[in-house]
């Protein structure tokens, strides 16, 4: 129980509606100290609306929320200091050229620095770390979209985060970005301990960088745990395929291992193959699902 | 041996508003240097300038010989005030609600102090300028148009923060309410326009009858009457509405202008930041971009 109570993010039941449209319908959502959560869905899941007020920059209708131990309602500057946002950005700050930006950035954290935790972060170490040496005196007007994002990811990382809050880090970065940045999650939560909790529509990249999943369909949390976990949960039974004396099998069973085992004590099998539900079959199947859902709704009102 | 020895350190609202002061130098500097806006500076100074350098003979009937850019100089001066301190604020605060700088302001500890020093400090610099453009060139050009002695230019000085004091805190809450520089052009570039026009700016004579009591609420006139008062000489409050030079009630104006709006203006930008967040941006990118 202690350990949910101090979890960096801890919510429980939160609920939100618009104009009388449910967007979030009792969210339970607990991340351990440097674990990295990936929120999981498709667009209109519930996902933004999740992480903005965990970030404290949106009213609830309903629900416990604590971060880092306090109410993002009423979080002060020095909690504020402790979290990381990394936004989608779009063209802000044309003229400032980058190392000027994330310097000005970076200058708002200097008084929340602690013996163990230094702040802000050294301009130039971060720049190279995410591979923007090289464009360090360009004006941010002239950065390419994937050089936008790693700036971003970059202004959410310079205050040295305990938690760090990502809304679909890597849209618009090509592989080769996306897998630095996936290094870069793992070295931040490595090294600083950091706790982090992303959003992302992308199941790779969820696989990848998340130790826990939690997938988000219609404004309710409908599968948690790690991809495999996910995968089984909602993708159902594995299949098991073999041949015997010249004809096919195929069996269905939750608990393959078992059923294998079992299987090949019982005499010749040729041609085994176990096929375990994949994430991205989960992950289709939830959102067909779910669009089917949606789409229901719509035909009732009508 | 450590290379960071901790400096007093500041408290963390010094601290915002001095990250603010170096925002808003920052901005200076870009304006300074960005070809748009030095251009847009240069054109109209150097226009209005040109055409005053042409007018300089044209004495104004009924000011006992007053020429007509010694008349005109405290409205222009004014004007550049208002347009400065009004419309620039608001078309930057409002730029930047939609373009996510205040949102990104916002993620950061006490951002938005940060950001609104930066604003303020980047804007009054930013009408320096003009004002430079418009009156290092003038004694060379038009003569000395200060009739009550040099001692008048310390006074000018102090009109010219009053009015920046009255007018900065208006471009705020317009720009803050309006949300997005369209809305800006519509409510407040045309008021602005509008209350230029009927204020008799350039010259009191220009004041329409019905305009009077009108005028005679905003800043505006009030900044240019106290700038008349200070440079012109003895005679020429005969063209003032009433006849006469009431400089204590243009600094009283002034002052109850700044008042109420250094109160109303953070309640209004608190306000419109909070409803500064990623989805409300998104949605915003998504409309532009007619997704």
């Amino acid at each position: 129980m202690d350990s949910i109570e101090h979890a960096p993010v801890h919510v429980a039941g939160l609920r939100m509606s618009y104009g009388g449209r449910t967007v979030l319908d009792g969210i339970d959502l607990d991340v351990a100290a440097g674990e990295v959560v990936a929120l999981l869905g498709p667009n209109g899941a519930g996902k933004t609306t999740t992480v903005e007020i965990v970030e404290g920059f949106r009213h609830r209708d309903a629900g416990d929320v604590a971060v880092l131990g306090v109410d993002p309602e009423h979080g002060d500057d020095a909690w504020r200091a402790r979290i990381g946002v990394v936004l989608q950005s779009w063209r802000d700050h044309r003229r400032w050229r980058v190392r000027e930006l994330l310097g000005q950035l970076a200058d708002t954290y200097r008084p929340y620095a602690s013996p163990g935790r230094p702040r802000p972060r050294d301009v130039d170490d971060l720049l190279a770390r995410v591979g923007l040496s090289g464009a360090a005196d360009q004006r941010m007007a002239t950065l390419s979209g994937g050089q936008r994002r790693r700036l971003d990811v970059a202004v959410g990382l310079v205050g040295r985060p305990d938690l760090l809050i990502l809304d679909e880090p890597t849209a618009g970065l090509d592989p080769v970005a996306r897998r630095e940045f996936h290094e870069l999650v793992h070295e931040v939560v490595d090294r600083d301990g950091t706790t982090v909790l992303l959003t992302t529509h992308d199941l790779a990249e969820a696989e990848t960088v998340a130790d826990r999943i939690l997938l988000l369909a219609g404004g309710r949390i409908v599968a948690a745990g790690s991809p495999a976990a996910v995968a089984r949960e909602v993708a159902g039974p594995s299949e098991v395929r073999w041949s015997a004396g010249g004809a096919r099998h195929v069996h269905s069973t939750h608990d393959p291992v078992a059923f294998t085992r079992e299987l090949l004590a019982g005499g010749a099998v040729e041609d085994l193959e176990v096929v375990r539900a994949t994430l991205e079959d989960a992950y289709l199947e939830i959102v067909r699902r779910h669009e089917s859902d949606a789409h229901r709704d719509l035909e009732v009102t009508r | 041996m450590s290379t960071h020895l901790p400096r007093s350190a500041p408290t963390p609202r010094t601290w915002a508003l001095r990250t603010g002061l170096r925002r808003g130098l920052t901005e200076f500097r870009h304006m300074l240097r960005s070809p748009e806006d030095l251009t847009w500076n240069v054109v109209i100074g150097i226009g209005i300038l040109v055409y005053l350098v042409t007018q300089r003979d044209t004495i104004v009937p009924g000011t006992g010989g007053l020429t007509l850019p010694n008349l005109a100089l405290p409205g222009i001066l004014a004007a550049t005030i208002l347009f400065g301190m009004v419309m620039g604020p608001a078309f930057a605060l409002s730029a930047e609600a939609e373009d996510g700088t205040v949102l990104r302001l916002r993620t950061m500890p006490r951002g938005t102090t940060t950001y609104t020093v930066g604003i303020v400090v980047g804007q009054v610099l930013g009408a320096l300028p003009m004002l430079a453009i418009l009156l290092v060139p003038w004694p060379f050009l038009l003569g000395d148009p200060m009739h009550q002695g040099p001692g008048g230019w310390v006074a000018v000085v102090g009109w010219l923060l009053l009015g920046t004091l009255a007018m900065l805190p208006v471009g705020i809450i317009g720009g803050a309410l309006a949300g997005r520089p369209t809305r800006v052009m519509l409510f407040v570039l045309a008021p602005v326009v509008a209350l230029a026009f009927v204020s008799g700016v350039f010259g009191p004579q220009t004041v329409p009858a019905w305009a009077a009591g009108v005028v005679q609420v905003f800043p505006l006139y009030w900044l240019a009457h106290g700038l008349r008062a200070t440079s012109l000489p003895a005679g020429a409050e005969g063209l003032e509405l009433g006849g006469a030079w009431h400089p204590e009630v243009a600094a009283l104006v002034l002052v109850a202008w700044a008042v109420v709006g250094l109160v109303v203006a953070p309640l209004v930008l608190r306000r419109s930041t909070a409803r500064q967040t990623a989805s409300a941006l998104a949605r915003r990118v998504d409309a532009l971009l007619g997704r």
